[in-house]
């Protein structure tokens, strides 16, 4: 199952390489990581989304993070009211005839071209990873010369619902 | 021609230097003893050392795994971190083995590597090696020093970090120009860790669990781990276990948390425990885990582990619950902490005569047991016989191997921090540095290093550190002339194909203390050992004692790989 966890950790040098090693040591898969400043001074924040087995795993996973001396903070959001963006620059072979078909498909996503050349067209997309992959998908007839995600980054939403009301709430299937 | 080096300086006037300040950070951290080696990108380090000569003693091993393996017996006997500095590059890679397995046992070491200068970290310089990479999935928290005015912090932190929640090794990596520039006298030390908070005190909720537990249980059993010894919770382990008159099996590493000799005892449990502690462990309905991991060595096949038990596990380290076992009542605590809320708790618990009856009659039915053919020198046997002359008090470090599993079988530990073993790594070479580390630790104790022929050939050079320091540690070779167990088991589960298993060519071990000038003795009947253990132990100097046991004995009882605890075999008959 996919799950998304955040990591608030101290902005030492390492604390990357720590957190991806111990990813790659117990045997996780990162499906992507993103990793930025926050609000305060010298603390980053990981969005993490993982792919694991089972409860136990993930649980595992979560214990491990935590035990790392530099990560604050690990939350399994998944389940919870979430914003969650990716950002995604896809560059696809355009000739000028096609731009404004190109440019059709590409506006109900809300994406936009970003660089255009004589035979290619460079499309930049935020949105959940669903609507995403569903740019690209529509995009691939024409040819994707390079893809470029940047992964996941989520926080909570400032009102969360309670439980009941989360019930059938997943961003990732 | 003749080169004459001139001090640039008079030492006297030298301003303080960031090696200085690493000194007086290890002077108020209390370290009395470092184990090293130097080298180029540690000279100034060595130079300050050499400043503050009488506030340390620093025990020159002859490689950087004795250094690092004699920390680790220096840890586990004193309670205190084990102190290591090894040059950068080859220095540094040569201790991998030892944070490794300080790593795996939990053992609290701080490490200081040399690196080479900041300008040149990346270039491939002379005697450079990315000790933060290489040691990053092997430590607890490493650093590498980017600026002076952190230093003093860093040691301090990493001083707290070592010793504090479950113990693990830290590495400092400090770049040359670090610890050679001058810099101020004194640097704001105070340090503030938000992630790193661990859980001594225990949840009342969950020791109320437990307490509920053992009030309804009737087959209850605790399994001692090493985080007892680390808690200094013997004493509440024993008042807990009598309280609820509950038995109780050690973990390979929990050696000593527990009386041997206690009547509660069951002897140590997994692949080479005892029976009544393994079919204790796959029977009971109530299993309390202080302070051990479930590691694989411990539970066998996991389908087979304790299946009708409810588990209950007091660990520091919260990673631990539920990694491999899965447990109904986890406890994040100190074990002493925790114990001490269970002795209070003030429950009845039920006797459990019946649960008693089948563990004693099985202690006696099936004991640890061997042949003794009296004209052969029997390796459980040696290890009674020193047993019997240390009266059982001595500090006992061991290789890896069967020689191990023969110590932890019949040199019964009745106290705390006398046995030194390297558990989950199983590191050959460990056992006999690490009897120097113990032998500093407590130099009036009785130390053996209990080693096989194979294993004290790894690091048998650190006889030049006994012969010059006097150290009366007694190195106890097991030989079988075989890396014996690798033998063992190709007999077992390979067909007794002996492949690189048998060793032809060994040293006269006899002659080779010589020429440390060391006393050594060829030991071939148990006659002669007899008649030479009280002399051996009342000499007050180290010794070697080549005992050539035989060959084809074997480690038993035994799970096979892949097999439950309850499927033992080589059980008395
Ligand atoms: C560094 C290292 N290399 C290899 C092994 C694998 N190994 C485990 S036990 C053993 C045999 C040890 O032989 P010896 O030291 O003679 O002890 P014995 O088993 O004969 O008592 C070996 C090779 C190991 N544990 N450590």
């Amino acid at each position: 199952m996919k799950r998304i966890i955040t990591a608030v950790v101290q902005n030492r040098s390492g604390v990357l390489n720590r957190v991806t090693g111990l990813m790659q040591k117990r045997q996780f898969n990162i499906d992507s990581i993103s990793v930025g400043r926050t609000e305060s001074d010298g603390i980053s924040k990981m969005t993490l989304v993982v792919d694991v087995e089972d409860n136990q795993k993930l649980e595992q996973l979560t214990k491990q993070l935590n035990k790392q001396i530099d990560v604050l903070k690990v939350s399994d959001i998944t389940d919870k009211a979430i914003v969650a963006r990716e950002l995604a620059l896809i560059k696809v072979v355009s000739t000028s005839q096609l731009r404004s078909e190109i440019q059709g498909i590409i506006e109900p996503f809300r994406a936009s071209i970003i660089d255009v050349s004589k035979d290619s067209l460079a499309i930049q997309v935020t949105g959940k990873p669903d609507k995403i992959e569903a740019l690209i998908d529509l995009l691939r007839p024409y040819g994707i010369k390079e893809l470029a995600r940047t992964g996941l980054t989520a926080f909570l939403r400032g009102h969360q619902p309670q439980a009941s009301e989360l019930a059938s709430f997943s961003l990732l299937k | 021609m003749k080169v004459e080096a001139k001090p640039t300086q008079n030492t006297d006037m030298k301003p303080k230097t960031g090696a200085d300040l690493l000194v007086q950070t290890l002077i108020e951290e209390k370290v009395e003893t470092i184990f090293g080696y130097p080298g180029g990108a540690v000279l100034p380090i060595y130079d300050a050392l050499y400043r503050a000569k009488d506030s340390f003693q620093h025990i020159l091993t002859r490689h950087e795994q004795g250094a690092i393996h004699a920390a680790e017996g220096y840890a586990r006997v004193s309670g205190k971190p084990g102190v290591v500095i090894a040059t950068s590059g080859p220095g540094a890679t040569n201790l991998i083995t030892g944070i490794a397995d300080a790593m795996m046992d939990s053992l609290p070491l701080v490490v200081f590597t040399g690196q080479v200068a900041r300008g040149v970290i990346g270039t491939d310089a002379f005697q450079e090696a990315d000790v933060m990479g290489l040691t990053t999935p092997i430590t607890k928290q490493n650093y590498q020093v980017q600026s002076i005015s952190d230093l003093p912090r860093i040691v301090k932190e990493a001083f707290h970090i070592a010793s504090t929640g479950r113990p693990g090794p830290v590495v400092v990596d400090i770049p040359k120009d670090i610890s050679a520039n001058p810099c101020e006298d004194t640097y704001d030390n105070s340090f503030h860790l938000p992630g790193y908070q661990p859980t001594t005190k225990p949840s009342p909720l969950q020791i109320k669990k437990l307490s509920d537990a053992i009030a309804k249980s009737e087959k209850p059993i605790i399994l001692a781990g090493a985080g007892v010894l680390f808690a200094k919770a013997t004493e509440n382990l024993i008042g807990f276990a009598e309280k609820h008159d509950l038995p109780v099996t050690t973990t390979l590493l929990g050696l000593g948390s527990f009386p041997g000799n206690h009547k509660l005892s069951l002897g140590m449990a997994g692949m080479h425990g005892t029976y009544t502690a393994n079919m204790a462990l796959y029977e009971c309905d109530l299993l309390i885990n202080i302070g051990a991991r479930f590691d694989d060595r411990l539970t066998g096949n996991l389908q087979h582990f304790a299946p009708n038990a409810t588990v209950a596990h007091i660990d520091i380290d919260p990673a631990e619950i539920g990694k491999n076992v899965s447990t109904q009542i986890p406890i994040v605590a100190d074990a002493n902490e925790a114990l001490i809320q269970l002795v209070n708790h003030a429950k009845e618990s039920p006797n459990h005569y019946e649960w008693h009856n089948t563990l004693n009659a099985r202690k006696v039915d099936y004991p640890l047991w061997y042949n003794n053919p009296q004209s052969e020198m029997i390796p459980q046997w040696v290890m009674e016989a020193v047993h019997k002359v240390t009266k059982g008090e001595a500090i006992i470090t061991t290789d890896v191997g069967q020689h191990q599993m023969w110590a932890a079988q019949y040199y019964t530990f009745n106290k705390p921090n006398r046995w030194v073993t390297s558990g989950g790594l199983g590191t050959m070479g460990f056992g006999f540095p690490a009897a120097i580390g113990a032998q500093l630790a407590e130099p009036d104790s009785t130390v053996v290093a209990v080693v096989g022929d194979g294993g004290f050939q790894m690091t048998l050079q650190e006889l030049s550190v006994l012969q010059e320091r006097g150290l009366p540690v007694k190195v106890i070779i097991v030989n079988n002339g075989a890396l014996g167990m690798v033998r063992q088991w190709q007999e077992s589960f390979y067909d007794k194909r002996y492949s690189e298993s048998l060793l032809s060519v060994q040293p006269d071990f006899v002659k080779l203390a010589d020429s440390y000038d060391i006393k050594g003795m060829k030991i071939e009947t148990q006659e002669d050992l007899i008649n030479v253990l009280p002399e051996v132990f009342a000499y007050d100097g180290p010794m070697v004692l080549d005992c050539r046991v035989l060959q084809q004995e074997n480690v038993y009882p035994m799970i096979a790989p892949g097999k439950g605890l309850h499927e033992m075999i080589g059980v008395k008959p």
